[in-house]
């Protein structure tokens, strides 16, 4: 039998505490009214006003124009996430697929460029970017929010690595068995690439989920708000003898973390595999 | 009819290395040839080449009297079955089984049909609804076995499909396979460097060395007729011990040890001897000998494996276990089982044309491989 390591605990329980504290905190603040966050700060103990507050920033009608709830502003934020998650999967599945199964000129260079241009962070190509989505007129649409960021390095590279584990055989006999490149991608690669796509669909959707400066950049129309936008638009209105609304952002900012928290507990045993797995 | 023919097929890759030179092989129809050879001999290219999963250089494979060189490896009527048996791990047994069917459009009851027959014919009934990593070494190699069958093709080709299983279970295998070939009657191409696997499959098996054929022939004419020092080597358990030797007239001079032998004056005066380890026996008292000073011994239960020099050089015979081992054993071997090779080319040398019966046997067993 091992034995129990006190100490062991002791670290692990401080890193529950450093992890989930600020969580709990949030969450119980959130429960409190606006003015007594003011007075006495946060606090770790429950207030009285749960369910008004949550109820209030998710169906309230707020922002410049008055029309936009946090429902609203948290089904954009899904769009996006999950547009995202699958649009990205969909092009760096079949970027890796003509990569690794297809010989043409270049194949490795290719690759490589892609690779690396794709490497700098958005940032770098924003106006660039920007300016394409503007002359396309595709400013305050969700294709505008999503397509410019769908072309995926790390998901091309994840396939291209899985693919190239996929024994030749698999090819050899699918070729025999007469299936051609299209048969043999639905048919082969992509029931094989489950767990695969769902780790990246985990680590897409969060990333989709969490994109502050495009969102911002893009839409001015606020019924494209963001639920990370929301946030931030709660605490602008520090003017005159307003009060920030203290209580609704720290519940947008759980409300913002529940769905990619639920997305990772469903899919961790998958991502968990995806990432791990390579005895096919 | 479903023959295969194969003419002067070469495998030349980027770079320049000729993988296969210019080999012919005809293939009649229903028969079972064993390609066997060391690894790098080019024996699965060539059969690669036949499936259509490479390109050939030059020359023609012909199927079923249609040359095939740009042929789709679907469009061949060849079924495969892989070393690593190359199941999709994703599908049930039943769809291992029907997917190249369906490929090609059969009607679903067709497919059902096919599929319950080649389970019956394989006992995969039971494992039909199983995906294939629930399945033991055997019965996924049954599984690809039964992917081939389904198909009805023109000829299977077999590319090491049993150095994946256990040796035991490797045996039964390839009885399986020998009686499932035999029953269904198709074309069979079946890749291997088991010499053991070639010669107790094949009607007629193919020697390949550094991609050209040493040999072609049936298992016992090339086992007791090889073509050279290397399918001398390579075909038969233990391999054939090779000495050089000098003639003087009917004399052999192993060094200092001599056997005198029949019938050797066109032979050269230096020459490669071949003798079997299974020819050799202890020789009577008054016969002539050679010594052989033991090593050591591997004992095989039915016989003993004798490990030793003859003046210097190594030498194995294949000895009763019954035998009393000392330092050294005094040998013999019939004359007429001796084999003699040239020295530079390692070619076959046969002797004067001669009366003997074994020989004469010999010749009439060679004569259908000729024909």
């Amino acid at each position: 039998m091992q034995r129990v390591k006190i100490f062991d605990h002791v670290i692990l329980l401080m890193g529950v505490f450093i992890m989930v504290g600020p969580l709990v905190v949030a969450l119980m603040t959130s429960s409190h009214e606006a003015a007594d966050i003011h007075r006495n700060g946060l606090s770790i103990l429950p207030g009285g006003h749960f369910v008004d507050t949550y109820t209030k920033v998710l169906t309230k009608e707020g922002g410049f124009t008055g029309k936009i709830t946090g429902l609203r502003m948290m089904m954009n934020s899904l769009i996006l996430g999950i547009g995202f998650a699958v649009g990205k999967i969909a092009l760096s599945m079949l970027a890796a697929y003509a990569l690794v199964y297809f010989r043409f000129r270049f194949a490795t260079i290719l690759f490589w460029m892609i690779f690396t241009t794709l490497l700098l962070p958005l940032e770098v190509r924003i106006l660039p970017s920007y300016e394409v989505m503007t002359a396309l007129n595709l400013t305050n649409t969700y294709t505008g929010l999503i397509v410019p960021l769908l072309a995926s390095a790390t998901g091309t590279f994840y396939f291209r690595q899985f693919f190239k584990s996929i024994p030749d055989e698999l090819l050899e006999a699918a070729r025999i068995d007469g299936a051609g490149p299209f048969k043999f991608f639905i048919g082969v690669i992509v029931p094989l690439s489950k767990t695969m796509m769902a780790a990246i669909f985990i680590i897409m959707f969060v990333y989709g989920w969490n994109q502050y400066l495009w969102p911002t950049l893009m839409t001015t129309d606020e019924s494209f708000f963001t639920l990370v936008r929301g946030i931030k638009q709660i605490l602008l209105v520090w003017v005159g003898s307003n009060i920030p609304d203290y209580n609704e952002a720290f519940a947008l900012a759980i409300l913002a973390m529940l769905p990619p928290v639920m997305i990772v507990m469903i899919f961790q045993r998958w991502f968990i595999k995806g990432l791990t797995e390579s005895d096919k | 009819m479903s023959a295969i023919n194969i003419t002067n097929v070469s495998k030349i890759y980027a770079g320049g290395v000729e993988a296969v030179k210019s080999v012919s092989i005809d293939i009649a129809d229903g028969e079972f040839i064993v390609l066997v050879g060391p690894s790098g001999c080019g024996k699965s290219t060539l059969l690669r080449m036949v499936a259509g999963l490479e390109t050939i250089s030059k020359g023609t494979v012909e199927i079923a009297d249609r040359i095939v060189n740009d042929v789709e490896p679907a469009e061949r009527d060849i079924a495969m079955v892989f070393q690593n048996y190359a199941l999709y791990p994703h599908m049930t047994v039943y769809d291992n089984l029907a997917y190249g069917l369906k490929n090609r459009g059969t009607p679903k009851a067709e497919i059902d049909a096919r599929v319950a027959e080649a389970a019956r014919m394989l006992q995969l009934e039971q494992y039909l609804d199983r995906k294939p990593r629930a399945l033991s070494g055997g019965q996924r190699q049954r599984v690809a076995m039964g992917r081939a069958i389904v198909r009805k093709p023109a000829a299977f080709l077999f590319d090491e499909p049993l150095s994946n299983l256990d040796a035991k279970l490797r045996v039964s295998m390839r009885g399986e396979i020998k009686q499932l070939q035999k029953r269904l009657g198709t074309t069979s191409l079946y890749v291997t460097h088991d010499q053991l696997e070639a010669m107790t499959l094949a009607d007629r098996l193919v020697v390949l060395n550094g991609g050209e054929i040493e040999q072609i022939g049936r298992p016992l004419d090339v086992y007791h007729t090889p073509a050279s020092t290397f399918v001398a080597s390579f075909i038969g358990s233990p391999a054939m011990n090779l000495l050089r030797a000098n003639r003087e007239g009917n004399r052999l001079h192993f060094g200092s040890q001599t056997l005198e032998a029949d019938r050797l004056a066109a032979l050269p005066t230096d020459l490669t001897v071949g003798l079997r380890a299974e020819d050799l026996r202890v020789a009577q008292a008054g016969e002539q000998s050679l010594t052989l000073k033991i090593d050591y011994v591997e004992e095989l239960g039915a016989q003993r494996l004798v490990h030793g020099t003859v003046d210097g050089k190594p030498l194995t015979a294949a000895l009763s276990p019954e035998i009393d081992l000392g330092e050294t054993i005094a040998l013999t071997i019939a004359p007429s089982r001796l084999h003699f090779f040239d020295t530079t080319t390692g070619k076959r040398l046969t002797r004067l044309t001669d009366t003997s019966s074994v020989i004469r046997e010999q010749v009439a067993a060679l004569e259908p491989a000729i024909s």
